[in-house]
């Protein structure tokens, strides 16, 4: 196997483009386009209870789609996806745990 | 310089990796400013707070950003093709975005500052100007690669094969969009819903 499995550094003659079609991105980023019409449509139409969790199942979405598909994580090796993933995981419990101990540190005591 | 030269015992281009683990280690560092954002989100003095963001002119700069990717990943995909003539374009395409959303974050400061709210005014400014202004940093780092690599392609020192550099430098941008879309909801969009639903 290749030192360079992913990413070899091919001649100029031989491409390694892997992933979508120019075409496919465009349809991604016209996906993209659409999500974010809906985030913004929650400034304007009153969707109640639901717009919160509404919002972050948008940003998620997002995140997932530009991860996936604009930076090739669903084409290239698992060992990237588990770096950035990897990342944002340690980060989400970190501040989880800081924000609780900060909140609990402010509040009045009983 | 042989492909092997880049390998890693994992099997992995080096560079790659070192990249992704950089874009990983930079959730810690935004999840940090987020984290303080949300903290002192009503801790505004006697100044402004989160009513005095211009939701439509955010987003119009958000999807600018947003669509920046796609310039991106098109000048990637014609570097991987040899097509440089294109690569260039979509890179000076990229960049450009990224200077129309910078200059809207500048625009949005000065607003900001006019109407009150500067860096020291309250915990919240506070918060708030930094976090957006490292990421515009960033952002601003991200254009100057993207014209160091334009300059580098002009020159004829980054050449058809060398598609690793476009593919590097455009994982750098994409994460500075993937934060700006958390950012966009969580410091924008959140905070003035939970506003309007407390009014």
């Amino acid at each position: 196997m290749s030192a360079t499995e992913t990413t070899p550094e091919p001649t100029a003659s031989a491409p390694a483009h892997h992933g979508p079609s120019p075409r496919e991105y465009v349809q991604i980023a016209l996906a993209l386009a659409v999500l974010t019409a809906l985030e913004i449509s929650t400034y304007v139409v009153d969707f109640g209870p639901l717009a919160i969790p509404m919002l972050i199942g948008l940003m998620t979405i997002k995140f997932v789609m530009v991860a996936n598909f604009f930076m090739h994580l669903k084409f290239d090796n698992a060992m990237y996806s588990r770096m950035l993933y990897g990342g944002l995981g340690l980060a989400i419990s970190l501040y989880a745990v800081t924000l609780t101990v900060m909140l609990f540190a402010s509040a009045p005591a009983l | 310089m042989s492909a092997d030269a880049h390998g890693t015992t994992l099997g992995l281009d080096h560079r790659k990796l070192a990249m992704w683990t950089f874009l990983g280690s930079e959730f810690l560092f935004f999840g940090a400013f987020i984290s303080a954002y949300l903290l002192y989100l009503d801790a505004t003095g006697s100044g402004p707070g989160v009513e005095i963001f211009d939701i439509p002119f955010t987003s119009i700069s958000s999807f600018v950003l947003l669509m920046s990717s796609l310039t991106m990943v098109l000048a990637h995909h014609a570097h991987t093709q040899g097509d440089m003539r294109r690569m260039r374009l979509w890179i000076l395409a990229t960049a450009g975005q990224g200077m129309v959303f910078l200059g809207g974050q500048v625009f949005e400061f000065t607003v900001f500052y006019r109407e009150g709210l500067n860096l020291t005014q309250s915990p919240f400014a506070s918060s708030f100007f930094v976090l957006t202004g490292f990421h515009g940093l960033h952002v601003f780092l991200g254009i100057l690669m993207l014209l160091g690599l334009y300059a580098l392609s002009v020159t004829g020192k980054v050449k058809p094969g060398q598609h690793v550099k476009t593919e590097m430098i455009g994982l750098y941008w994409h994460f500075v969009d993937i934060i700006w879309v958390v950012i966009f909801t969580v410091v924008y969009l959140i905070p003035d819903l939970a506003m309007e639903a407390a009014a």
